[in-house]
């Protein structure tokens, strides 16, 4: 009850602060004094203080069960465990609205705070664009999802969480990919700043660089986890589905990326400002695109929370406002340096940034078409269609072959010029991809041809960056690591599409089923109650054609509060391939419908993305430039 | 001069982006299909091929047996080449084929079922293509598995192979 309020006036003040922290500001920007008015330190902390005052309060109401709290009372139940209790936080809209607050101020206190070698009034620029974007974001929390909403009279029990988010991995996915969303909020507010002081400069660069890779970090790691939780929870063995929610993440993901690389030229001399720009826009704006799509319930998937249309017009109003506002700056502001005229030589490292930049918004328009296509289509025919994994497979798989080599070929390129040496070794390890990708080839595929120039690219990445890694004595490391990681991500995602195998029977207990030389066996089946399901665990025994035998126990969860009926797959994972089964009831039988995968490589998948999140760790800590 | 024509341009743009999802909100793609499978089925009513009556989703799906839905349509080339392993199905006496005509031409599609023969126990005409989406289908042809709880359970994206078959008969077993 308490806790209720406190967080409700927590808010107020926060927003109350912001427009305080504006006019100070705006008075500040003026003041001759060259460091920023200790006053407007002391507000951002404040705010910053009521916000996480308010967090911690819905948390607290999470966890007492306090029903008189609408979004507790929607989203939680007195059996769940407590750490879903607290996950649940932000596991719905209103709350997860309130992580974005959070999250915005505690980066905007943090910018302040690590920028006084930067000029004055692009710091205070920086504080009052990204108010602008808290304000809008506090006034969205307040009118439309508001998560301190109060009950009367207090209902007893709560409706429960969504089971297929009671998974640890859900719990901390989505504040890791607010923390790169949100990040990139910082780009864009500081970029709007620099264009209007014409600021965009090597300085700059190297100052607004580790934002940018603490968001792709951040980024990156979000969408593995969400992958992770998509593959272990949806039982269905996948690990993407091109679902527009997972395409509203990638999006912003593949412009940063693009952002991060035209970063590495901008911070050795001005050059590509119209690039960094127009990237650092993009990445923000595509995010608030993704919160829009996905809060308003424009689309279905298996994301959508909740449907309400005034939250929609909200979203999208304040997202067309910052449109509107950063293309206004852009085009009244930006001015590119006549002398740094894009004109590289054509084979230099600039150029190849350039050419990863195109390939980037190649990919960013194929999975932004397919996202917002079916949208457009029928508002303006009200034709209905959805865009499916085979539009994305076709658009995109062909193009990573030239992408690779450029991948494999670009690091390899000087600064500014350089000329064609030979290289012996490029040859020789093209010639050995090939080789190896034939051999390996040769007996499983029937697509040869097109798996073979495919693998043959991916394989050429990987030598030329192990290559790099062992002999270069850490020459541009991050690079090395982070390219190494894509190229094995690449061989693990190709390997694993070819190589699946998948049974689907159905057994009962004591049954055997017996295919290409190998045994599913199920012995018995098992009956567990816990607080918030009862569970039903299947006792598999699993003989492979090699003779040796695992055991699985996949689980059936039936949960009381909703009353759904989820599917646990167990997985056994070893280096070379995870063994993936899952088990449905048969209603009215005594048989149960089992899936059952081997998956080569997954381990790899998200070793890779580990990789190449390491790779932009190393490159924030070290001091050293791209070489 | 050049960069304000670019900035009108921008802006046009964005400002038709900004009333079609406008226009997108107050319709809301209920059509849309969900990738999450086992599902249930829709609740749809459609007319039957042959009697032209509006028929029932509940009078189609039986409870306890296993159903086949077949979307397909007579321009649709990879149908052609997938028919036979249907038909081949279709003697099957523990599985009903049922088949979604999806936006065709009621005489092509007779003459179709003519020339290649009829494995469906039961046509439903899909005229605006509709239907398909609530099952959510990608596009023709695609095949999707029901069980005996009216749940789909399986999904075939493009025309069906040999393997498939196996597959099918091996959940139907």
């Amino acid at each position: 009850m308490l806790a209720n309020q406190i967080g409700y006036y927590s808010l107020i003040l926060g927003l109350l602060f912001s427009f305080l922290l504006c006019g100070v500001s705006i008075k500040d920007f003026n003041n001759i004094n060259k460091r920023v008015n200790q006053n407007v330190f002391t507000l951002l902390f404040l705010q910053l203080i009521f916000v996480v005052v308010s967090f911690l309060s819905l948390i607290l109401t999470f966890v007492n069960s306090d029903f008189s709290n609408e979004t507790v009372f929607n989203n939680s139940h007195t059996t769940k465990p407590l750490f879903y209790k607290i996950a649940g936080t932000w596991g719905n809209h209103e709350g997860s609205l309130l992580l974005w607050l959070l999250v915005l101020t505690l980066f905007i206190f943090l910018f302040l705070v690590n920028s006084r070698e930067q000029p004055k009034k692009y710091r205070i620029l920086t504080l009052l664009f990204q108010q602008l974007i808290i304000i809008g974001f506090f006034l969205f929390v307040l009118t439309t999802s508001n998560p301190f909403n109060y009950l009367y009279p207090t209902p007893t029990e709560g409706l429960g969480l969504n089971p297929i988010l009671q998974d640890p991995a859900l719990a901390i996915h989505p504040p890791l990919l607010y923390l790169g969303y949100v990040g990139s909020s910082i780009i864009f507010s500081a970029s709007l700043a620099a264009v209007t002081q014409n600021y965009i400069s090597k300085e700059w660069g190297q100052h607004i660089k580790k934002w940018i890779l603490i968001s792709w970090i951040f980024l990156t790691i979000g969408i593995m986890l969400g992958s992770i939780w998509a593959y272990y929870e949806l039982g269905w063995g996948g690990f993407w589905f091109w679902d527009p929610v997972e395409n509203v993440s990638l999006m912003p993901w593949l412009t940063l990326t693009a952002l991060l690389h035209c970063i590495l030229v901008l911070e050795r001399r001005t050059a590509l400002t119209s690039w960094v720009v127009i990237l650092s826009i993009t990445t923000f704006t595509l995010s608030m695109c993704g919160t829009f799509l996905v809060r308003s319930g424009i689309l279905n998937s298996v994301h959508t929370f909740a449907n309400d249309p005034a939250r929609g017009i909200f979203i999208l109003i304040f997202l067309f406002i910052l449109i509107f506002l950063s293309l206004g700056i852009f085009f009244l502001f930006h001015k590119e340096n006549k002398k740094d005229l894009n004109n590289f030589f054509w084979l230099s490292k600039e150029t190849s940034i350039m050419v990863n930049n195109w390939f980037m918004m190649y990919f960013l328009s194929v999975v932004l078409i397919g996202t917002v296509y079916p949208i457009f289509l029928d508002v303006i025919s009200s034709e209905k269609i959805s865009v499916g994994p085979p539009f994305y497979h076709k658009l995109i798989v062909p193009f990573l072959v030239p992408f690779l080599l450029f991948m494999a070929l670009g690091p390899k390129l000087q600064w500014i010029k350089s000329k064609i040496e030979k290289k012996k070794s490029l040859i020789i390890f093209f010639i050995i991809s090939v080789v190896l990708t034939f051999f390996i080839l040769k007996n499983i595929t029937t697509d040869f041809l097109y798996y073979t120039i495919l693998i043959s690219a991916a394989f050429f990445l990987f030598f030329t960056t192990l290559k790099e890694l062992f002999l270069k004595k850490f020459i541009n490391v991050s690079q090395v690591i982070a390219h190494f990681g894509f190229s094995l991500f690449i061989l693990a995602i190709l390997f694993n599409s070819i190589l699946s195998s998948e049974i689907i029977t159905n057994i009962k207990v004591g049954e055997k089923y017996n295919f290409n030389k190998s045994e599913i066996f199920l012995k018995k089946i098992e009956e567990k109650k816990e607080s918030n399901f009862n569970s039903i665990i299947g006792h598999f025994r699993i003989t492979d054609e090699k003779g040796k035998v695992v055991e699985l126990k996949p689980e059936i969860r039936i949960y009381n509060q909703p009353e759904i009926i989820t599917s646990e797959a167990d997985i056994k994972t070893t280096l070379l391939e995870d063994k993936f089964l899952v088990m449905n009831i048969v209603k009215g039988d005594e048989y149960f419908n089992i899936r059952y995968q081997i998956k080569p490589f997954m381990l790899w998948i998200w070793v890779s993305v580990l990789l190449l999140s390491l790779g932009g760790l190393i490159s924030l800590f070290k001091k050293k430039y791209e070489k | 001069m050049k960069n304000k024509y670019k900035a009108i341009i921008f802006f046009l743009f964005f400002i038709f982006c900004f009333v079609v999802l406008y226009k997108g909100l107050d319709n809301p793609n209920t059509y849309t299909p969900n990738i999450k499978v086992e599902k249930n089925i829709p609740l749809f009513t459609a007319k039957d091929f042959n009697s032209n009556n509006y028929i029932n989703s509940d009078k189609i799906f039986e409870e306890n047996k296993y159903y086949i839905v077949n979307i397909w349509a007579s321009w649709c080339v990879p149908c052609i080449k997938e028919h036979p392993l249907l038909m081949e199905l279709s003697t099957n006496q523990s599985i009903k084929i049922i088949g979604l005509n999806y936006r065709d031409n009621l005489n092509n599609a007779k003459k179709f079922i003519d020339k290649f023969g009829n494995p469906y126990n039961q046509i439903l005409i899909d005229s605006d293509g509709v239907l398909a989406v609530e099952f959510g289908a990608y596009g023709v042809p695609e095949t999707l598995i029901i069980d005996k709880n009216k749940k789909i359970i399986k999904k075939f994206v493009g025309p069906i192979n040999e393997e498939i078959v196996q597959e099918i008969k091996s959940i139907i077993k």
